[in-house]
Formats: structure tokens, C-alpha cells, sequence
């Protein structure tokens, strides 16, 4: 991107293009593992209730195991097909958060604690997201 | 049927900028009758993995600017949280009546020409602490500019991201007016930073409607899938389309859904 790092006191050469090229890649794969989880579960779960018609019309909300994220691990690692589309959706919410935390070692890395502390807080608001208790 | 409509919508997105998003929920309420929380739920899913998705072409040209983006998600994904939590309180119709209204927006900027504003010239006070001022590359090299009002398109994104928490979609559209227009950032860096601030202000409500338990699994993954497919296939196809036209015809299909959106909440069916 803009500022190259001058910092040469043994941090070594980081610069924001050199980390943004390899989240850019980091994101690419989270995001094709994702679809491929969700594509495995999608076609089992076809498979399995291809019969049963889908009831979108009216709002029940998920169940407790589709929820939660040690519950849908559970249920993903267990090979329920909808746990394992949940846990596909869960990999592809992580791929901007992994993005935030990697932000977070690459501002390190160039020393400007600014902005270490300003994505900190972004990161820390993404995983409350994720793990408060009632969603809000 | 779904994964279809999605492919659609998510290579209309691509080809015209505006992503996938703005066209699923309503194609899922109003063709195929879901209830709007869930459709919000699957189109936040697939807002990520557009955004996602497109990150890495975007990054390698080196237009964005990670710390314009960074500053600026503490609003978006407060916004998000907020718009969210506004979601579970706010009955559907009214959501259904906002939606259509941000869809009006977003179909009268298509038919806008992108002009690139005048770049701020001036360092502003805000920005120079904050360290916002940047540059990108052009064709005589890099050039640089200052970012300017900081306070306005703060407070702009943290609409943003009350939009997109509220209705599940990316708000690409008003963020890049709070960075154009009031931050006066050159419009090749304010859309790619904005794209990736799109995923991350959509994994904020993300969280919270999957912990709400409006995110369908069976749902969602035709959506994802499709909308994915549609987005690689547009950006495939995008230098040889006729973007202009593209955008014209998508502009009237969206004004055509929000009217839809808005009559229909009105009448309270959604």
C-alpha cells in the first residue's frame, strides 16, 4: 500500500503491501474451504431429505446446536450434514476475523501501536459477537 | 431454484459493484416467500464470501488502505452490532419498509457516472494524527492524498454499518459515499477499502444472528454457494461486459424490488 516501513532494526522488511498480499491470499482459501465444507454438508443433507419439504415461510429460529459455536463444532465433528453446512458457515464468519488478527501482527510488526490498539478493539468486538450469550 | 436465483444475483452484483446482497433478500421473501429474518441471515453469510472472496484480486493492486479501513470499522462494526440488536426488537414490516427505502438509494447510484472527486489537497488535522493520508499507484507513479473530515465519515459508517446489521447487507453503497464524498478519498482506494471493510462489518452481525439462531443451514448454503459462483463467473466475464447497460437494467430491477419491498410492508404480508 502507501507508507513502506524504514524500520530496518530487526523487525525486518514489513511493509502493509507484503501483509496485505498474503491476507488476501489467507482470505481466498478460507473462503474456498468454507464453500467446500458447506458444499460437502449441502449434498448430504440433499441426499438425506430430499423428501422432507423446507419450511422457510414461518420463523422458528434454529436450535440450540445450530447456534452456538462449540455446539455446532460438536455437531460438525459428530458428521451431521446441517452441523457440518453450520460449521462451513462458521469457517467462512472467521475468514475477516482472521483478517483482524492478522492485521493485528502485521501493525505490530511495523511498530505502530496505534493502530495495534485500534484493531485489538476491533478484533475483541468481532469475537464478543461471537460468543456472547444470548447474540445480544 | 434458490441456488440459481443466487448465482444471478451474485454475478449482477459482481458486474455492477453493488454486490450480491441487496438483490437476495428481496428475491428470497418476495419470490420465494421466506421470512425476512432468515433471508437477512443467509444474505449477511453471502456478503462475507463476496467480500472475502474478492479480496485477494483487490489487495495485490495495492489501492487499499488498511488504516482508513481499520479506523474506520470501529464505527461499522459498532453499527453492526447495533443494527443487529435494533433487528431483533423491530417488527419485520418496518424492516421490510427500510430495506426498500436503502434499495431506492442504491438504485438511483447506479444510474450515477462515477466521477472521481477532487482529492483533498490539504492535510487535515484529524487525518495527519491518525496517519490516514496515503497513496496509490497510477500510470506516472504513486500518488499521494489526504484524507479529509474524518468526524463525518465516521459518523457515516457507523450508518453503514446500522444498515447493514439491520438488513443483512454490505452498505457498499454508503460507504463509498462517506469515503468519496465527505473523506475525499480517490474512488479506486474507497471501493476496495470498502470491500473489505464489507466482511468485516458483516461477520460483526453475522455472530450475532447466527448466536440468535436466524442463520438456516438449509438455507443459507444454496445462497453462499450460489451467490460464490456467481461472483467468480462475474469478475470472469466483467471485461467484456456492457457495464453501462448492465447497471441501467439492474438499477430498474432493484427500484422495482424495493417498490415491491415497501408495499408489501406497508400492507404487513412480509
Amino acid at each position: 500500500m502507501n507508507r513502506v516501513s524504514d524500520d530496518t532494526s530487526g523487525a525486518g522488511r514489513v511493509d502493509d503491501k507484503s501483509v496485505e498480499v498474503f491476507l488476501g491470499r489467507l482470505l481466498r482459501w478460507g473462503v474456498l474451504l468454507a464453500a467446500l465444507v458447506v458444499f460437502i454438508g449441502g449434498v448430504w443433507f440433499v441426499a438425506e431429505s430430499y423428501e422432507v419439504p423446507q419450511n422457510y415461510r414461518t420463523f422458528r429460529g434454529e436450535p440450540v446446536e445450530l447456534r452456538a459455536v462449540p455446539q455446532i463444532v460438536h455437531q460438525a465433528i459428530a458428521l451431521r450434514p446441517l452441523g457440518l453446512i453450520q460449521f462451513g458457515l462458521l469457517l467462512l464468519i472467521a475468514t475477516p476475523v482472521a483478517r483482524v488478527l492478522f492485521s493485528v501482527l502485521g501493525f505490530a510488526l511495523e511498530r505502530d501501536w496505534m493502530y495495534v490498539v485500534i484493531t485489538v478493539l476491533v478484533f475483541a468486538l468481532l469475537i464478543y459477537t461471537l460468543t456472547s450469550r444470548s447474540g445480544i | 431454484m434458490v441456488t440459481l436465483g443466487s448465482f444471478l444475483a451474485g454475478m449482477l452484483g459482481s458486474l455492477t459493484g453493488l454486490g450480491g446482497g441487496v438483490v437476495i433478500v428481496p428475491l428470497l421473501t418476495l419470490v420465494f416467500g421466506v421470512d425476512i429474518r432468515y433471508a437477512i441471515g443467509a444474505s449477511l453469510v453471502s456478503v462475507i464470501a463476496t467480500s472475502s472472496g474478492a479480496a485477494a484480486a483487490y489487495l495485490r493492486e495495492g489501492y487499499s488502505n488498511m488504516r482508513v479501513g481499520m479506523f474506520l470499522e470501529i464505527a461499522t462494526t459498532v453499527g453492526a452490532v447495533s443494527g443487529a440488536f435494533l433487528a431483533g426488537y423491530l417488527h419485520t414490516s418496518i424492516i421490510a419498509i427500510v430495506f426498500g427505502v436503502v434499495l431506492l438509494y442504491s438504485a438511483y447510484t447506479t444510474t450515477l457516472k462515477q466521477v472521481d472527486v477532487a482529492a483533498g489537497t490539504a492535510p487535515d488535522r484529524i487525518a495527519t494524527t491518525l496517519r490516514l493520508d496515503g497513496s496509490y499507484p497510477t500510470d506516472d507513479g504513486p500518488k499521494s492524498y489526504h484524507v479529509r473530515n474524518v468526524p463525518l465519515g465516521f459518523g457515516l459508517m457507523y450508518v453503514a454499518g446500522v444498515l447493514s446489521g439491520l438488513l443483512g447487507i454490505g452498505s457498499g453503497a454508503v460507504k463509498v459515499l462517506a469515503m468519496d464524498q465527505a473523506m475525499k478519498i480517490p474512488f479506486k482506494v474507497s471501493t476496495t477499502t470498502s470491500n473489505f471493510m464489507i466482511g468485516v462489518t458483516a461477520a460483526a452481525s453475522a455472530g450475532i444472528y447466527l448466536r440468535r439462531g436466524y442463520i438456516d443451514p438449509g438455507l443459507a448454503m444454496p445462497v453462499m454457494l450460489g451467490v460464490l459462483a456467481g461472483a467468480l463467473v462475474g469478475a470472469k466475464i466483467l471485461p467484456e461486459a456492457k457495464v453501462r447497460t448492465l447497471r441501467i437494467v439492474f438499477g430498474v430491477v432493484i427500484a422495482a424490488l424495493a417498490i415491491e419491498m415497501i408495499f408489501q410492508g406497508v400492507r404487513g404480508k412480509l
